[in-house]
């Protein structure tokens, strides 16, 4: 058993207003060394199947058929094993 | 003659799907059914109307999973068919999703859902959808949504802006594209676009919520009254309202 977790994020070229809002408020508490806020997702698949490999193949799918929509959002995806019996 | 037979398709949180169907049955006066999502049958509609509201709750994405039910399969191949789809504010989002319009909307710039009354500019009249329209004509027709942000890359926008697929653009009253006039950030002010071959169209605004004159406004039925002239149905027109009440204002250019 696999754990794929899938990173989403709006593109870099895209402006993302939900980050901009919270940099805003960030930058209001005081915080001012923060320079940049981008908002994502985070999805979590539990694949079962052999190889890592595979896993990895069968998450990138699942990105580039639903997870993700390619005309606004870039996705990353990182493949652990599970412990047995987790 | 009689005129085109229209197909509402409900999703699980659709809900402009009534307002529609009321329009087209009883103010067009035209055969029109509504379309179960789990079906897979058009039952020989000729336009597909996706309706608004929330379809699947607005998961993951707008319009990401409604794309996937059984009756969109149908819709798809009937659009690359050359059938006629027409996509109101989240039925935008899916025709966007499901790859039949280009492009995505995402979450607002102002960060809040907005229910207004906005302008909309007719870029190009003589369209299947802007028929009975003038080109520079001035619409009233109400927003209501939290996604209606359009975007693409460059060369989408390029293509789109070079073939005349922008079809309704976010004006002032005088018709001026100001971004103070732009409810949600849409890239050059964009508010309907359609396909290539001029078949597909999708629009955040809602024509259904302004058709019936009993609700003061009835500039959204010039676009359901050119659907029904383009295909040839003049008889079905004469069940129309009275247009005379018509709130439209000309272009002051």
């Amino acid at each position: 058993m696999f754990r794929a977790s899938i990173n989403i994020t709006l593109r870099s070229s895209i402006l993302d207003p939900q980050g901009k809002a919270v940099h805003h408020a960030l930058g209001n508490l005081g915080l001012h060394a923060v320079e940049e806020v981008r908002i994502g997702k985070l999805i979590e698949l539990r694949i079962n199947c052999r190889t890592e490999q595979e896993a990895k193949t069968i998450a990138e799918e699942a990105c580039r058929k639903l997870l993700a929509n390619p005309v606004m959002e870039d996705f990353t995806c990182t493949i652990a094993r599970e412990a047995e019996g987790a | 003659m009689t005129g085109p037979k229209f197909g509402v398709v409900v999703f699980p949180g659709s809900n402009c799907d009534h307002d529609a169907y009321h329009v087209l049955k009883h103010l067009c006066g035209q055969d029109t059914v509504f379309l179960w999502h789990k079906d897979s049958s058009l039952q020989s509609s000729d336009v597909i109307i996706l309706p608004g509201g929330f379809s699947y709750g607005d998961y993951l994405r707008c319009g990401a999973i409604a794309r996937f039910s059984p009756i969109m399969k149908e819709v798809v191949s009937f659009a690359r068919r050359g059938g006629v789809v027409v996509g109101i504010c989240n039925g935008f989002q899916i025709l966007c999703e499901a790859g039949l319009l280009p492009g995505a909307l995402m979450r607002n710039d102002c960060l809040t859902f907005v229910c207004a009354d906005v302008r909309l500019r007719v870029e190009r009249a003589g369209t299947r959808f802007t028929g009975d329209c003038r080109e520079g004509e001035i619409l009233t027709i109400p927003v209501a949504h939290g996604e209606g942000n359009y975007r693409a890359d460059e060369d989408t926008l390029r293509r789109l802006e070079g073939n005349g697929q922008v079809l309704f653009r976010y004006c002032d009253t005088s018709g001026n594209r100001s971004p103070e006039a732009n409810p949600n950030g849409s890239m050059s002010n964009i508010a309907g676009i359609m396909n290539e071959s001029g078949t597909v169209m999708g629009m955040m605004p809602h024509p259904e919520r302004a058709s019936d004159p009993l609700l003061g406004c009835t500039d959204g039925m010039k676009i359901f009254a050119s659907l029904i002239r383009s295909f040839g149905a003049e008889a079905a027109l004469s069940a129309m309202p009275d247009r005379g009440r018509s709130t439209a204002v000309s272009a002051q250019t």
